[in-house]
């Protein structure tokens, strides 16, 4: 199952301030909807996001049901060094899901 | 009478059954009240004040189920003065939370989008968290419209 | 010839003008995105902010790997899908010989498996089948539409065609009643489309998800409350076949956001 689509700039200069946007598949099932027979559909959703630069959080997110499905978010750093950056998801259910990008600094 | 005492004792019935039919399925909502007290939790006694932030949303939304939104503030993003966490409210959604965003002088820009969903026309709430303790805030109303045709369960 | 007799050919030349004068004219013909929201329509433009993009990348996966008793995957033949279903879309749905009937993308995928797999065909609006269409279709983006170019189609459009006038359901409407004699007006908020299916299977809003034309078709006909023809069926097919010709020349805009 294809799980997030990243958008990273392959290059930046450093100091640059740079957009990081992210695409995860994901129900973000909010516990709020009923089946025909009315019975409550169990939450299931993405429940915390972050972000780490070469290994240092850079930035953090707590996901409520109000999120819409396959959530997108985007934020923003300043590009310091060439390296990873590292995405991890985690969720209702255990969900746990993880993903990387790598950029050039010069 | 005995036709008095029946029709009481049917309409108190009636009466109650109504009652118990009128129990909706849907969700309490979050109220405007609900939203403070969710405030309250992150702030805490400081006095929030407006100003710094923009949270733009489409005025009028195609479909409350996905609304793009962004928060952004206007401050320095340097370690002595800078954004630490923006946190979202609303009025009207089963929840008065919708996200908790954590940021550092090392954003660069203190500016996050995503998308949400919006139960019903109301008011968003954004509130930031500044490295000097103080908060500052931006509020912004939502109309939301329905799809037009009913869509079934596939 | 008697005035009565005169009074119904009068009638029925106005009626079949008026038929004929209800149609799109092809320089009038707007995509479904161009009436949506700036925000619906960057939505769509931005690869990477399409959610319909995750179900292309699922589809990637599933056409390289193996399936059925064959152990064949779609990529041992068609090798890279960006190149070799370049167009295929496009001309979809398209007649098939040995069923002598046109059959859309999803019901080619499936007679590909079954055929040259050897699998079990995939569930409509399942996730994979959804995402190897997502895929195919994806191929032919900004590709102009030559649906029903085949003359053996002709007579399943013009089928098509008389379902697509047919008024139905309880509140008695046919299709062209909204999308070509009310078009841009607004139904309870939203807007009316002109109906053009170029961006199928599409990510829709309203579903939190990637859907078929068949779908969005059948929850056309709940809410026009008729029956709904079933998945598959050759009343649905030859809808769609009527509704991709009726769009021929646009481009292709798979996968399309839409509200």
């Amino acid at each position: 199952m294809a799980s997030a689509l990243i958008n990273v700039p392959k290059k930046a200069r450093r100091g640059e301030i740079i957009e990081i946007k992210t695409l995860m598949s994901h129900v973000m099932e909010t516990g709020y909807r009923h089946t025909a027979e009315g019975e409550v559909i169990p939450r299931d959703i993405i429940t915390g996001f972050s972000c780490r630069y070469n290994g240092v959080e850079i930035f953090r997110a707590d996901l409520f049901p109000a999120f819409s499905a396959n959530p997108f978010i985007t934020f923003f750093t300043v590009a310091q060094e060439s390296g990873k950056f590292d995405f991890e998801w985690t969720g209702d259910k255990g969900f746990n899901d993880t993903a990387s990008a790598s950029i050039i600094v010069e | 009478m005995k036709d008095e005492s029946t029709r009481r004792q049917f309409l108190g019935l009636a009466g109650g059954a109504a009652a118990l039919g009128a129990v909706s399925l849907r969700p309490a909502a979050a109220t405007p009240a609900s939203m403070t007290t969710a405030i309250r939790a992150v702030v805490g006694e400081a006095t929030v004040r407006t100003g710094k932030v923009k949270l733009e949303v489409p005025p009028l939304v195609e479909n409350g189920n996905t609304v793009p939104m962004t928060v952004s503030v206007s401050n320095p993003m340097t370690p002595a003065d800078h954004v630490v966490s923006i946190h979202v409210f609303n009025e009207k959604n089963p929840q008065p939370n919708m996200g908790n965003f954590y940021l550092g002088p090392h954003a660069g820009r203190a500016q996050v989008s995503t998308r949400i969903r919006l139960a019903d026309s109301q008011k968003i709430v954004a509130i930031a968290k500044l490295s000097d303790g103080s908060f500052w805030s931006a509020t912004t109303d939502v109309v939301v419209t329905l799809a037009a045709c009913t869509d079934e369960v596939i | 010839m008697n005035p009565a007799r005169i009074i119904v050919v009068a009638a029925l030349l106005i009626a079949a003008c008026l038929a004929r004068a209800a149609e799109i004219p092809p320089a009038e013909r707007r995509s479904g995105s161009s009436f949506m929201a700036p925000d619906s329509q960057a939505m769509q433009s931005d690869d990477t902010a399409n959610p319909g993009m995750l179900w292309v990348l699922d589809g990637e996966k599933l056409w390289n790997g193996k399936a059925g008793t064959a152990g064949k995957a779609c990529a041992d033949c068609h090798q890279d899908a960006r190149v070799s279903m370049k167009g295929v879309a496009a001309r979809y749905p398209a007649f098939d010989k040995a069923l002598a009937r046109p059959v859309d993308l999803e019901q080619r995928i499936n007679l590909c498996r079954v055929r040259h797999q050897q699998a079990t065909p995939l569930a409509y609006e399942s996730r994979d089948l959804l995402a190897l269409t997502a895929l195919v279709a994806r191929a032919s983006h900004g590709v102009g539409i030559e649906t029903g170019a085949d003359p053996q189609l002709a007579p399943f459009i013009a089928t098509g065609r008389d379902r697509y006038l047919q008024r139905q359901g309880q509140l008695n409407l046919a299709c062209a009643n909204c999308h070509d004699d009310n078009w841009d007006k607004r139904l309870a908020g939203a807007a009316i489309t002109q109906g053009h299916p170029t961006g199928y299977p599409l990510y829709r809003l309203e579903w939190q998800s990637l859907g078929s034309l068949q779908r969005r078709l059948r929850a056309c006909l709940s809410g026009i409350r008729a029956q709904p023809y079933n998945y598959g069926a050759p009343e649905m097919v030859e809808l769609e076949l009527y509704l991709m010709w009726r769009a021929r020349g646009m481009p292709i805009e798979t996968p399309a956001v839409r509200p």
